[in-house]
């Protein structure tokens, strides 16, 4: 119990207060950022749970595991054959955040949505930017958890090398590629702002599509031109060619390095500031239609 | 000349409809593919700072959708409201850090997590430094007797728990204007009365703060509030301080007679007797019961009631004279119970 000491009658009297006697508070950016870490702790804090490890790092491995052996069946004595694991192991470690993307940013809004949470967060002062960019925050530390432990399996358990001289340029393209990818995942999660079960949907729909045209677990330049165009829309898709041009030697890109590393700072700024507009339109929209609160309200 | 204050909550003609698409089967001969509902009507009213207000009304009355409008989480179709001075509409920022709400029933919050942490969670979408929402948290804990369970997760905690808990995220912000919307839904006795006394020591003690309470429970708008609002199909039809509005029927005669229940529409005839000024009726939950409340125009009408029943072979099981309460104000004004369940509509406007 803190030292103040307060009136049962009206422990109100002893709350702090701002100098003019309003209510005290961080200003404007500083409950901004105050909101943004508290969000990001409450993703965070779903790992308390130890089932966490086996069901968010250790199951969805087996999928990556899976294309590991049919690529090592494929090439058996092939000189590509190591090239394939690690093709695959980037790939895998990068589903992880799609898949974060879609499931514990933006449909995660509609869960927001059904518990009530989301429109506590609108009823409050700071801006809903603040809570998208903590969950994806939280997403981010998270998924990268599991990525790490896809990458570390498949250099230990299958081999999979990389290219020492490139990983800082990697990394590089790495952050900007997920911060892109976390802004297309606002853009998506003002959608179920208005939209619930509809834009579940929607993820359904955006899942496979992506896996298929991201080329996670296979070169790109082996799909059709459209796909690939298609493919490009989404940050992960350059961002993983990118990185496999730098981390595995001998690996031919769908676009060049440098259109890539030139592409992936405009993705990052184009999905922000999309992301920042397309939120308050559909937080209009929500208010317009009634959306915002739960429906037996 | 001094200031007028500006009132804490104000609205003018304030207005809001829903559409609901229709069924193809359900298009009537305009074929419109939309049902509209006005949820609210031309709703104006002043809340003065340091009032503790009342919204009464039935489910569905438009009580929740006004609170929504005033949180800024529902646009008004048409009409204007402010909160604080500000427009809801168009200064949505100046309007949410003042307020804050609480809803019955509510869910919210992250069940992994302890109660303490929700609450620090909440306290910092309103930027209160975490030192001074360790205080607020711990003191408002201890006054509603949550403390013990601070470190316990919130998916462990009773719906009183619950309840609590939900009320300090709506205290931990310190709002000028506090919503609850029917925050002792489903509470048991004592955690609805621990709660109750809380708002109106909020409000009253020095009367810096405004509530807006929206209830369906009489004794609560009655005990609780300064003035009560009483809402039904989204128009306020009457407003004034609880003793104002129970003087609308201290000239009645008002009993309530508990019957074994026949079947459905069987009080129809109740209308007719003479001296009835209103009456509505409400089943027991089993069905096997329902009771009866009447504003007579004087107590000889009773005796033609009793005939009534007995003529239709209606069981009385007991009868007894009220004193006048809210409830009453409302079967009079609106012309039917509060009670979800009524079963007959009373036949205000027919007899006027």
């Amino acid at each position: 119990m803190s030292e103040r000491t307060f009136d049962r009658t009206d422990p109100f009297a002893s709350f702090a207060r701002a100098r003019g006697g309003g209510r005290l508070h961080k200003g404007k950016v500083g409950t901004f950022i105050a909101a943004w870490q508290a969000r990001t702790y409450i993703r965070l804090s779903g790992n308390r749970e130890p089932s966490w490890v086996f069901f968010e790092t250790i199951l969805p491995m087996l999928s990556v595991i899976a294309y590991l052996y049919i690529y090592r069946y494929l090439s058996a004595g092939s000189p590509d054959a190591d090239r394939f694991v690690s093709f695959v192991v980037l790939g895998g470690a990068m589903v992880a955040f799609w898949l974060s993307v879609l499931w514990g940013i933006a449909n995660h809004i509609f869960w927001e949505k059904q518990s009530g949470n989301l429109e506590l967060y609108f009823v409050s002062p700071v801006s809903p930017m603040a809570m998208m960019l903590g969950m994806a925050t939280g997403s981010l530390v998270s998924t990268s958890l599991r990525a790490s432990a896809t990458v570390i399996v498949g250099v230990f358990v299958f081999g999979a090398s990389f290219s020492a001289d490139n990983v800082p340029g990697a990394l590089l393209v790495l952050v900007v590629a997920l911060g892109a990818v976390y802004c297309l995942g606002m853009c998506f999660a003002s959608i179920f702002l208005v939209y619930g079960r509809e834009g579940e949907h929607l993820a359904h729909s955006l899942q496979e599509p992506v896996f298929f045209a991201a080329g996670f677990y296979y070169p790109l330049r082996t799909l059709p031109a459209a796909v690939q165009a298609l493919g490009a829309v989404v940050p992960l898709t350059i961002g993983l060619d990118a990185m496999r041009q730098l981390l595995i030697p001998g690996v031919e890109g769908f676009l060049p390095l440098w259109v890539e590393a030139a592409a992936l700072p405009l993705m990052l700024v184009g999905f922000a500031v999309g992301a920042h507009f397309s939120i308050k339109h559909m937080e209009r929209k929500a208010k317009r239609e009634g959306r915002l609160t739960l429906r037996w309200q | 000349m001094g200031q007028v204050a500006e009132p804490a909550v104000r609205t003018v003609a304030l207005g809001r409809d829903f559409r609901r698409r229709l069924p193809k089967g359900a298009r009537k001969g305009s074929g419109s593919k939309f049902e509209v509902t006005q949820a609210l009507e031309d709703v104006s009213l002043e809340i003065q700072k340091g009032e503790l207000f009342g919204m009464l009304g039935p489910n569905g009355a438009g009580k929740t959708t006004l609170i929504k409008i005033l949180c800024t989480l529902l646009l008004p179709s048409r009409g204007e409201a402010y909160v604080a001075g500000h427009d809801v509409t168009k200064d949505v920022s100046e309007v949410r850090q003042r307020i804050n709400m609480v809803s019955g029933g509510e869910t919210s919050g992250y069940g992994i997590l302890k109660v303490r942490e929700n609450l620090w969670f909440f306290s910092q979408l309103y930027g209160v430094p975490s030192e001074e929402a360790k205080y607020r948290i711990d003191t408002l804990g201890e006054i509603l007797g949550l403390t013990p369970k601070f470190d316990v997760r919130a998916s462990r905690i009773s719906t009183g728990e619950r309840q609590k808990m939900n009320l300090i995220r709506g205290f931990v912000s310190d709002p000028e204007v506090l919503f609850l919307d029917e925050p002792t839904l489903g509470l048991d006795v004592n955690a609805a009365r621990q709660i109750r006394a809380f708002v109106a020591n909020w409000v009253r003690k020095e009367r810096r703060n405004t509530a807006l309470l929206t209830t369906h429970y009489m004794a609560e708008a009655d005990e609780m509030c300064d003035r009560v609002a009483i809402i039904d199909r989204g128009k306020i039809v009457a407003c004034a301080p609880p003793h104002e509005l129970k003087k609308l029927v201290q000239d009645d005669v008002i009993f309530t007679l508990r019957v074994k229940a026949p079947s459905e529409g069987a009080f129809e005839f109740v209308r007719d007797v003479q001296g009835v000024r209103d009456f509505a009726a409400s089943r027991s939950i089993d069905g096997a019961t329902a009771d009866l409340k009447l504003v007579l125009e004087s107590e000889a009408a009773i005796a033609d009631l009793m005939s009534a029943l007995a003529a239709r072979k209606v069981e009385l099981i007991a009868l007894s004279k009220s004193v006048p309460t809210l409830e009453d104000v409302f079967v009079k004004l609106v012309g039917r119970g509060l009670g979800a369940d009524d079963v007959v509509p009373a036949q205000a406007e027919a007899k006027e």
